[in-house]
């Protein structure tokens, strides 16, 4: 039996700002994980992958990040991702203070 | 405090100058990420978990006033209004924009400051005693040789690529504040039986995957051999360090599997070829930037307006009974400013906290300031008659925490709230364990103790050398600390043991505390620290508190 894949998104830092980013399907870096494409497929995934690593003039960084389905868009799986797509903890700074 | 000369000020123009360009091009497309990341990681700006983070170099932690209302402006003009600082006595600005880089370093610049070789594998920003040049107890002024020492290891062509990177630490007393048995050389001065003083030389200690204490290489190096010693230490080191194996890079492990003895005689034998080599010119530089250190003329005054406040008022005297030390002029004091309120992020300091601590040097101290390994900030000529008032201006500024060397006293790493490399946080924990003794109103009670955390296994915390270290790491995708005890950081350094199984998140505050309850059980009186009890008593005590069940069991 195969292994079951793991949805993941495709995500990097921005280069200019250096701050989180995620790929969506129309092939923008948005900042908000909800709006980030959910890759189901193992091949598909990496072929997406493949894409995004050309746009080096963008990004830094870009690497595939495990999710789960949830109900507003993709939802990490691992606490990492969900600092990267929060902020800090001690200081109200990052993604979380532009969401407000 | 040393002063650029024309040579340094060309220098960092030019390296300011072709790092912007390099920027630039990479903004441009015309570098790619591959050939940009060594560059920019040579001019200390890494990439981390929420965006870029500059570390600069704070050289043997020494800041004069001007450098630290430009470290706060810097901070305010391009980041969040506040730096981090580091256990390698270094600032970090953890929100930094690219473009705006290369206008951080000319700000540097501007007051004699830079990022170089804060990263890369190269020779690291030397570090050194806090107290330097104020310990009652100290035998020479480390900075000096801390500062002949940047000069020679900073673009040192040979040193640019070592096998992995390498951390000097510099003390100038017996007493090792600077942690040098941690370090890959460490230098302590002492004296020989004819009383002149040198170095106790000591080589590849090191904390993170691999903890190592230094071990001695030689126990007397008169002063005047110093950089040739290093250069031999170095280079033998370059070419016998192992290269294919990140984890197996460091001096510790080349020391670990040639053994200390082969070391110490293929170093003496590079020492006897580059020796000659060195005409002399570096002593002359040495004797030119001790100049550079001369003392402040100490004033001599009536502490009387001291000894009355620390009659009169409680608060006062609970401040200066933690925060000061003995300086070696009459009538001074070394004043240690706290960045550990209680709840607030350990080493972390506003631009207007930095401006007042600028202020308050400028008024009281000499125009000098330090950085501490502990991640404080200290005001190393204080005299006492200048005490109260300084005290009242800290409080204003939240900045007159009297809890050094207590137990919110913590050292603690970005972790991961900041970190790329980390695998757990560590930020959080150091607040809650901060917040639960104050309101356990237990600190004072509990007398002197070190608790050190690191997010990740590269021990920036120091975690295996405090009285209780915390190390967080990632066990199958869950936050999991993991608590050293024992360890001791001094000239007496010793790596922590292993208490046992780590705790979740949200138990580590608990556990710290019931290892603190079983020691004010088991001391044997209110005189007996921490690390005393322990050396007397040894895990038990604290294992069976530490988990319960498990004892009943056995
Ligand atoms: S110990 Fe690990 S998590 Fe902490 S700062 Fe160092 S590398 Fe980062």
């Amino acid at each position: 039996m195969p292994r079951a894949f793991t949805p993941k998104v495709i995500t990097a830092n921005a280069l200019l700002e250096g701050d989180v980013v995620y790929l969506t399907k129309d092939d923008l870096w948005t900042r908000d994980l909800s709006e980030a494409e959910l890759l189901t497929d193992e091949a598909h995934a990496d072929i997406r992958l493949l894409d995004a690593e050309k746009r080096g003039n963008e990004v830094v960084g870009v690497y595939l990040a495990d999710m789960t389905a949830g109900p507003d868009g993709p939802e990490p799986t691992h606490f990492r991702e969900d600092f990267r797509r929060t902020g800090p903890s001690n200081y109200f700074h990052g993604k979380q203070e532009v969401r407000g | 405090m040393y002063h650029y000369n024309d040579f340094d000020r060309d220098f960092l123009a030019n390296r300011n100058a072709q790092f912007r360009a390099q920027v630039n091009r990479r903004i441009d497309g015309s570098l790619t990420e591959d050939e940009f990341k060594p560059l920019r990681l040579m001019n200390g700006l890494y990439l981390q978990l929420h965006a870029y983070m500059l570390r600069v170099a704070i050289p043997y932690g020494t800041l004069s006033s001007a450098q630290m209302r430009q470290l706060a402006m810097i901070g305010d003009r391009w980041d969040r209004g506040y730096g981090h600082f580091t256990t390698r006595q270094n600032i970090q600005y953890n929100w930094p924009k690219l473009k705006d880089v290369p206008d951080m370093l000319d700000a540097l610049a501007e007051v004699g400051m830079h990022a170089i070789q804060t990263s890369g594998n190269t020779i690291r920003n030397v570090t050194a005693d806090h107290f330097a040049g104020a310990a009652a107890d100290e035998i020479a002024d480390p900075r000096p040789v801390a500062e002949l020492i940047r000069q020679w290891s900073t673009d040192h062509p040979e040193f640019q690529f070592l096998p992995r990177k390498f951390k000097i630490a510099v003390t100038g007393s017996p007493n090792d504040r600077a942690v040098t048995k941690a370090h890959d050389i460490g230098l302590r001065m002492v004296r020989n039986d004819a009383g002149e003083g040198g170095y106790e030389v000591i080589v590849g200690g090191g904390l993170g995957r691999t903890p190592m204490i230094g071990k001695v290489i030689r126990d007397f190096l008169p002063r005047e051999d110093l950089l040739p010693y290093l250069e031999a230490i170095v280079s033998v080191y370059n070419l016998l360090g192992r290269r294919d194996n990140k984890y197996k890079a460091r001096i510790k492990i080349t020391v670990h599997e040639n053994g200390i003895d082969t070391i110490r005689d293929k170093v003496e034998a590079k020492f006897a070829e580059l020796k000659p080599l060195f005409s002399g010119v570096d002593q002359q530089m040495l004797r030119e930037i001790e100049g550079h250190f001369a003392a402040p003329e100490f004033r001599t005054a009536s502490t009387e307006a001291f000894d009355d406040a620390y009659a009169a008022d409680p608060v006062f005297r609970a401040w200066c009974d933690t925060n000061l030390s003995d300086h070696r002029a009459d009538g001074y004091a070394i004043v240690s400013v706290s960045l550990k309120k209680h709840g607030a992020t350990p080493g972390d300091a506003t631009g207007d906290q930095m401006r007042t601590l600028a202020d308050l040097a400028e008024a009281f101290g000499h125009d000098e300031l330090r950085i501490s390994h502990e991640q404080n900030v200290i005001l190393p000529h204080v005299h006492k008659s200048d005490l109260p008032a300084l005290h009242r201006a800290l409080k204003a500024a939240e900045l007159a925490t009297a809890n050094i060397g207590l137990i919110s006293d913590i050292i603690a790493c970005p972790g991961m709230d900041y970190c790329a490399l980390a695998t757990a946080r560590s930020i959080p924990v150091a607040q809650e364990i901060a917040e639960r003794f104050e309101e356990l109103k237990l600190e004072h009670e509990i007398g002197p103790l070190k608790i050190k955390i690191s997010g990740c296994i590269n021990a920036c915390g120091h975690h295996h050398v405090g009285h209780i270290g915390i190390l967080g790491l990632d066990r199958a995708g869950v936050e999991n600390y993991q608590i050293t005890l024992g360890g001791n950081h001094t000239e007496d350094a010793v790596i922590g043991e292993r208490a046992g199984p780590g705790f979740a998140y949200d138990e580590v505050t608990d556990a710290i505390e019931r290892i603190i309850r079983a020691y004010l059980d088991v001391r044997e009186s209110p005189e007996e620290e921490f690390l005393d009890t322990f050396r007397r008593v040894g895990t038990e005590p604290f294992k069976a508190a530490l988990y319960p069940k498990e004892t009943v069991d056995a």
